[in-house]
């Protein structure tokens, strides 16, 4: 042990709370509890929801954590979704829970050769170097026509039952809804402690000041590939779930569109605080499912406003306007 | 069997492209060059200006070429108010809240124009003597390629003596060489900025009124040609006027030989090129080096 003066201190005492439960934490996972039994005719849209969840989670810890400005995150989504959906088409593979482990290896692999390659940038120049990978990814997945069904991609892919005993239903997803919220909390808790760990730590370290991660001596390329890698792969895991809960793999999963989405997602909830992508995917899409169907051009005119706010007034999204008015209700409760 | 006449004629189609790309990108090369500023909205005004244009000649029937002219000054004028109001509060912001402004601008742009003008594809009506084809001696070409060619090499032309022999345009060298130095030497950084800003947008107005024709205009043209101009400002370097002249041919030149000859691949070569030659050269093809 410390001295006992050191570890009172309140910025030491800070720091060994910080990776602990907070009582609210549990919240989350009530409420998606709740909506399993309140919404049962909703639940397809509620799938859809918290596979975004997981997808925009897996572009925290690239973008919130490390800082890596991405805009093809949607790679790896569409990897682990082509890897998936192409096994189950061509007959070679379909069991749902190995399908996981095999999207999540091929995009993290993905994610890794192109870490290798693209994190010694930074800047335009690594936009530019995502956008394109993306973008070719995309356009050999449009290509491989023979294979991946090009633009129409590949219909009613036979998905197996969980375990052998759980039949997807495609009228009534109860049984995704529940083994989608079951691998995002797997994959929740991993993040968790994942930027609560030491490696979590140099993660931010090298987000808010990389010279000074340098002198110190850490390995900040490797960090940043390793975490590239983590991320991907559990991007790819999201895009292997949607294949799964939708039996469908088109191009539409691996576009700008999507990495748009992702990103407009986790901003909207703030990023680099876990629960942004909850919140963000909330809203998000609540507001899409009620509004883009009925009025998709009127949605879109909406969308790019509260993205233009967000970058002007809100840069830490939903989450940080609550820290900032939570602030300042307890500041003026408590007059120092 | 490809023959001489062949590979001419493929020369001078994606030189005729290569010049639209050339005049929409490089507003966009320098003034990512001088604020550093990740503008994704840049072919929000290339889709603006090619509106005014092709409106302007359908509705009030003015000819092609004042039509042009009053898509730039509009879009110049358009563009000065959204740098003022919305740009000049983010250039010390970082690069992601540049990005989603951006692609919200963009957004916001693409319903705009569904909503007041509609979805469909815009057509352009060519002046007579623009049409039909012309006789080079060696080989007939569409006229309007060959106007293409020769309106965008004097654009060029004019550009590069601007950039290298005017007060300005060392101005401007300058700033993008180092912007710090710039200052500390007393040039006005923000009202240097704020006139590229609105000629580069002027320019790519000129560039969606020119393209319109053959590579078409509709709402989704800033995200369907956003990663053409990017690789085009990247693959040239930032801030460089030359660069991105070559760069923007090359890729023209490229992109329309892959099309023909390569129907079904040809957009994945172009992208695997960029991003090879992107990390064999950071700064660019044609790029200085990073200071």
């Amino acid at each position: 042990m410390s001295a006992p003066g050191l570890s009172e201190h309140p910025a030491a005492r800070a720091m060994v709370a910080r990776h602990r439960l907070r009582a609210w934490e549990p919240l989350p996972w009530i409420l998606a509890f709740g909506f399993y039994f309140a919404f049962p005719n909703h639940l397809g849209f509620g799938t859809d929801l918290l596979i975004m969840i997981l997808f925009a989670l897996s572009l925290d810890l690239a973008l919130g954590y490390a800082g890596i400005v991405t805009l093809g995150h949607a790679a790896f989504f569409g990897a682990g979704a082509y890897a998936v959906g192409l096994l189950a088409h061509h007959g070679v593979w379909n069991e749902p829970i190995t399908g996981l482990v095999i999207g999540a290896a091929v995009a993290g692999l993905i994610g890794l050769i192109s870490g290798l390659t693209l994190l010694r940038t930074t800047g335009l120049t690594l936009l530019m170097l995502t956008l394109c990978t993306m973008a070719l990814l995309e356009e050999a997945a449009n290509m491989g026509e023979k294979y991946t069904g090009g633009f129409d991609g590949l219909p009613n892919l036979p998905i197996p039952p969980l375990f052998g005993l759980f039949e997807f239903n495609p009228l009534y997803p109860r049984v995704q809804y529940l083994y989608v919220l079951g691998v995002l909390f797997v994959c929740f808790l991993f993040v968790r402690m994942l930027v609560y760990s030491p490696f979590g730590q140099s993660l931010t370290g090298i987000r808010e000041n990389v010279l000074r991660m340098h002198a110190v001596g850490a390995p900040v390329n490797w960090r940043l590939i390793t975490c590239y890698t983590i991320s991907a792969a559990i991007a790819g895991v999201a895009g292997a779930l949607w294949v799964q809960t939708n039996t469908y793999v088109n191009l539409t999963s691996l576009g700008l569109d999507r990495a748009a989405t992702v990103l407009i997602i986790l901003v909207l909830g703030g990023y680099g605080r876990l629960y942004g992508a909850f919140v963000g995917a909330v809203v998000y899409m609540a507001l899409s499912h009620f509004l883009a169907k009925v009025y998709p051009t009127a949605w879109q005119l909406g969308l790019g406003l509260l993205l233009m706010l967000i970058a002007l007034f809100a840069r830490n999204g939903v989450l940080g306007l609550w820290d900032r008015l939570m602030g300042r209700l307890l500041s003026r409760r408590a007059p120092p | 069997m490809i023959v001489g006449t062949d590979i001419l004629s493929m020369l001078l189609g994606g030189l005729a492209a290569g010049m639209v790309l050339f005049i929409v990108s490089v507003g966009l090369s320098v003034t990512m060059g001088l604020m550093g500023f990740v503008n994704l909205a840049h072919g929000a005004f290339a889709m603006l200006g090619g509106y005014v244009i092709v409106l302007t000649m359908r509705y009030w029937g003015i000819g092609f070429v004042p039509a042009l002219a009053l898509g730039f000054v509009v879009i110049a004028a358009v563009s000065i108010v959204f740098e003022r109001l919305l740009y000049a509060r983010l250039y010390r912001a970082s690069e992601l809240d540049q990005v989603l402004f951006t692609i919200g601008l963009v957004f916001f742009m693409i319903a705009a124009v569904t909503l007041i003008v509609g979805p469909e594809n815009q057509q352009l009506m060519l002046p007579s003597w623009l049409q039909g084809q012309l006789d080079l001696g060696i080989v007939q070409y569409r006229t309007y390629s060959i106007f293409l060619i020769v309106v965008g090499s004097a654009i060029a032309l004019g550009l590069w003596l601007g950039f290298e022999r005017t007060r300005m345009g060392a101005q401007i060298r300058a700033a993008v060489d180092n912007r710090r130095m710039a200052e500390s030497l007393g040039i006005n950084i923000d009202r240097l900025f704020m006139l590229t800003f609105a000629f580069g947008s002027g320019m790519a107005a000129i560039g969606g009124g020119l393209g319109a024709e053959f590579i078409g205009l509709n709402p989704q043209y800033p995200l369907i040609y956003l990663v053409y101009f990017l690789i085009v400002v990247a693959v040239g370097g930032l801030g460089r006027v030359t660069g991105v002249f070559f760069a923007a041919l090359i890729i023209g030149v490229l992109d329309f030989a892959l099309k023909k000859y390569l129907p079904q691949g040809g957009t994945l070569f172009i992208y695997a090129l960029a991003i090879l030659l992107l990390l064999w050269r950071p700064q660019g093809l044609f790029g200085g080096k990073p200071t």
